[in-house]
């Protein structure tokens, strides 16, 4: 409430600005903003559509029949004793819950312009509330891959899951914080430069190649230039769909020096995507 | 006791003018290299005042300068100005949608603002789950909205379109939605950017009655923005009129109102009206519309010019050319037709322009909006719709003494008692 004496002010609003300076308790206020934007997002994406919310089933179902074809039919990919189109349904889940965040995030500024040009609230609230909302849709996905799991295993393929499962939440969390610090910082730049727009359309694209995501690392090691191998192991993504697959099909390659890797790094990344989000976000509007 | 519940020191705020582009990354380096050497930033220095209308010379504006005010708690604060003032600049920074370049803004309060209605509707959703959302967006929490959702889908009036998705609304129904749910806001300083501006009279009118409601009844800090000069006068105690990035003016509103219409008996259409339809054979250049005398308002029963400075550069006759006003009010509701063709034509020069000149004007207080329309040598020569508005004070028209209220009577007819 407001209180009387003369020094005691609310807030203050000026151009002088400290490193960071994060108002948790004003998010935490806005809270049921978040909840409500996260149910716009569910409610009015499929809207006007015959099929809803097949749509999330249908995309990843499609890619996986086309990179089974591609790259393990034709192109000779070896996925071991994992049934390849398994192997790439759970790969194009997580890559895709990856994407959609980082996508989405890194419009915040250009696409919200009219809103927050007009009306004051964190402004990280909204690329929040878009990586929570792609959770659905990965749930959905998830719910899929162990759809068609129980199916391989009643048709009697040897596949089972390993004790590291217990990471799955990590995992997500990982996919969670990169795409959304990369989307934050991306979304900062695009506000006075937008050439990233256009890097990020196709970029992203070219990025899923170099992240093992219709591969798995160990064909990476025989097959690719020695060079490239090593930037494929050392991509954070890498890791992620990697480790994915590896606790859930026990497939693949972990270790927990990787893993610890890419924690550090995601939180990292999030991190710096918070501190740039944050000094673009108050005056982004007189340069967007 | 003056309780300050808001204060202003020194803002400044600075635009770039023209393209954003390959000059940008070169001067933001600039800035980084005095900044890391700990000087000033190099383009603080230059810049100009905001005049609209005349060349610059540097790629940089002020459009705040030394802005200083303070606000009392329950004071409802009037800011008014030309277009290109500062107003939304002000405005925004008070709602902090952007920063001051330098100076700063205190505030004890919590602030939200309605720099436009309905921010943030989303048209696939339904009007119920638009009222949550839009409220929410305004600093609403989820259980204060639940509380008032049926006062705010009582006072919109759209109970029976409330479920059903907005993007079906007429506009004037989105309007009236969004509104109502910003009416029921309750922050400790709440800024206002014309948004009455909108709905049919009927709706105007309940929501200049709500504001006032908020205003008065509720004792909430109010800094309200409107070029609606009777909404200024009913709704403010105090304003300040802002001119150029300047405040020209601080003090009760019945003097701010005269300070700043006094400055604004001038009109320039010139750069002010891009929707001008016509052969533009002969323009109007500029207006002037005074009372008594050059200097004074116009007031009922007073004398009334409006004075028109005409481009005529083919040298028209008046014999060839027609120049109607239609006049109405702040409702739309068209008050009156003056034209050329309604008086004697003589052949003579119009070169330096023309004036309507009546000996008691007969408009009662309010607000009146000039549509201007030329036509030369048979075809539309320049038309402007609501070229330009002026404000009428109230007068003593019969010479009795007595006010004739406007709800009354828009116009004052002359008139005799017979037996």
């Amino acid at each position: 409430m407001i209180t009387h004496n003369e020094d005691d002010w609310l807030y203050t609003i000026s151009s002088k600005r400290k490193l960071v300076d994060f108002n948790f308790k004003e998010i935490w206020q806005f809270r049921d903003l978040l909840f409500l934007f996260v149910k716009r997002d569910i409610i009015t994406l499929y809207k006007q559509t015959m099929l809803g919310p097949l749509w999330y089933i249908i995309q990843p179902l499609f890619t996986s029949v086309i990179f089974t074809l591609i790259f393990n039919k034709l192109g000779n990919i070896n996925t071991g004793i994992v049934p390849a189109f398994l192997f790439n349904l759970a790969g194009i889940s997580a890559w895709n819950y990856f994407k959609d965040c980082l996508t989405g995030t890194s419009s915040t500024f250009t696409k919200n312009q009219s809103i927050f040009g007009k009306v004051y609230f964190p402004r990280v609230i909204m690329p929040m509330s878009i990586t929570i909302s792609n959770l659905l849709k990965f749930g959905i996905q998830i719910l899929i891959f162990f759809g068609f799991y129980v199916y391989y295993i009643l048709i009697g393929k040897d596949i089972h899951m390993n004790l590291h499962a217990f990471l799955f939440p990590v995992y997500v969390i990982m996919m969670a914080l990169l795409g959304l610090g990369l989307g934050m910082i991306i979304s900062s730049f695009t506000t006075k430069y937008r050439d990233l727009t256009v890097l990020v359309g196709f970029g992203v694209q070219l990025l899923m190649y170099v992240s093992a995501v219709p591969y798995p690392m160990s064909e990476a090691r025989l097959k690719f230039p020695p060079l490239v191998a090593t930037l494929v192991e050392y991509n954070p993504l890498t890791q992620i769909i990697e480790g994915f697959r590896y606790m859930l099909l026990n497939t693949g390659i972990f270790s927990w020096s990787g893993f610890t890797y890419t924690l550090i790094l995601s939180i990292v990344i999030f991190l710096i995507g918070l501190v740039i989000f944050n000094r673009t976000e108050k005056q982004f509007i007189d340069t967007v | 006791m003056s309780n300050i519940i808001l204060k202003a020191s020194n803002v400044n705020k600075q635009y770039r003018l023209g393209v954003i582009g390959t000059g940008t990354i070169n001067n933001d380096l600039k800035r980084w290299w005095f900044k890391i050497r700990g000087k000033e930033d190099p383009f603080l220095m230059v810049g100009e005042t905001n005049d609209r209308s005349t060349k610059s010379n540097s790629d940089y504006v002020w459009a705040l300068r030394n802005i200083n005010f303070e606000v009392n708690q329950g004071e409802v604060l009037g800011i008014i100005g030309k277009n290109g003032a500062g107003k939304s600049t002000l405005l925004k920074i008070l709602s902090r949608v952007t920063i001051p370049t330098t100076g700063e803004i205190k505030t004890k309060g919590r602030i939200a603002s309605l720099l436009e209605v309905g921010t943030g509707f989303h048209p696939e959703m339904t009007g119920r789950e638009n009222i949550y959302l839009n409220g929410a967006i305004l600093g609403m929490t989820k259980s204060e909205i639940k509380q008032k959702e049926e006062e705010i889908i009582d006072f919109s009036g759209c109970e029976r379109f409330i479920d059903t998705p907005v993007k079906r609304y007429s506009s004037g129904m989105r309007v009236r939605l969004a509104f109502a749910v910003a009416a029921h806001l309750e922050p400790d300083i709440l800024v206002i950017d014309e948004v009455l501006a909108v709905g049919d009279a009927e709706f105007q009118k309940k929501a200049i009655g709500k504001m006032q409601d908020i205003s008065k009844g509720q004792g909430r800090t109010v800094l309200f923005v409107s070029h609606n000069m009777a909404a200024v006068k009913s709704l403010c105690t105090r304003a300040i009129v802002l001119e150029n990035g300047k405040v020209a003016f601080d003090g009760g509103v019945e003097n701010a109102i005269k300070f700043y219409l006094e400055g604004a008996n001038t009109i320039s259409v010139k750069s002010e009206f891009k929707d001008r339809k016509g052969t533009g054979l002969i323009k109007v250049k500029d207006i002037e519309v005074f009372g008594k005398n050059p200097n004074s308002k116009p007031q009922t029963g007073d004398p009334f010019t409006m004075r028109f400075n005409l481009e005529n550069r083919e040298e028209i006759n008046f014999r060839d050319m027609k120049f109607d006003l239609r006049i109405d009010d702040n409702f739309g509701q068209r008050i009156s037709w003056l034209s050329t063709s309604l008086v004697e034509k003589k052949s003579h020069s119009i070169s330096s322009g023309i004036s309507f000149c009546m000996d008691s004007l007969q408009l009662n207080n309010g607000i009146y909006y000039v549509t201007t329309y030329i036509e030369a040598n048979n075809e539309v020569s320049d038309w402007i719709e609501n070229a330009f508005s002026f404000e009428v004070d109230k007068g003593d028209y019969y010479g009795t003494g007595y006010f004739v209220s406007n709800g009354q009577s828009k116009a004052l007819l002359n008139f005799k008692i017979k037996n």
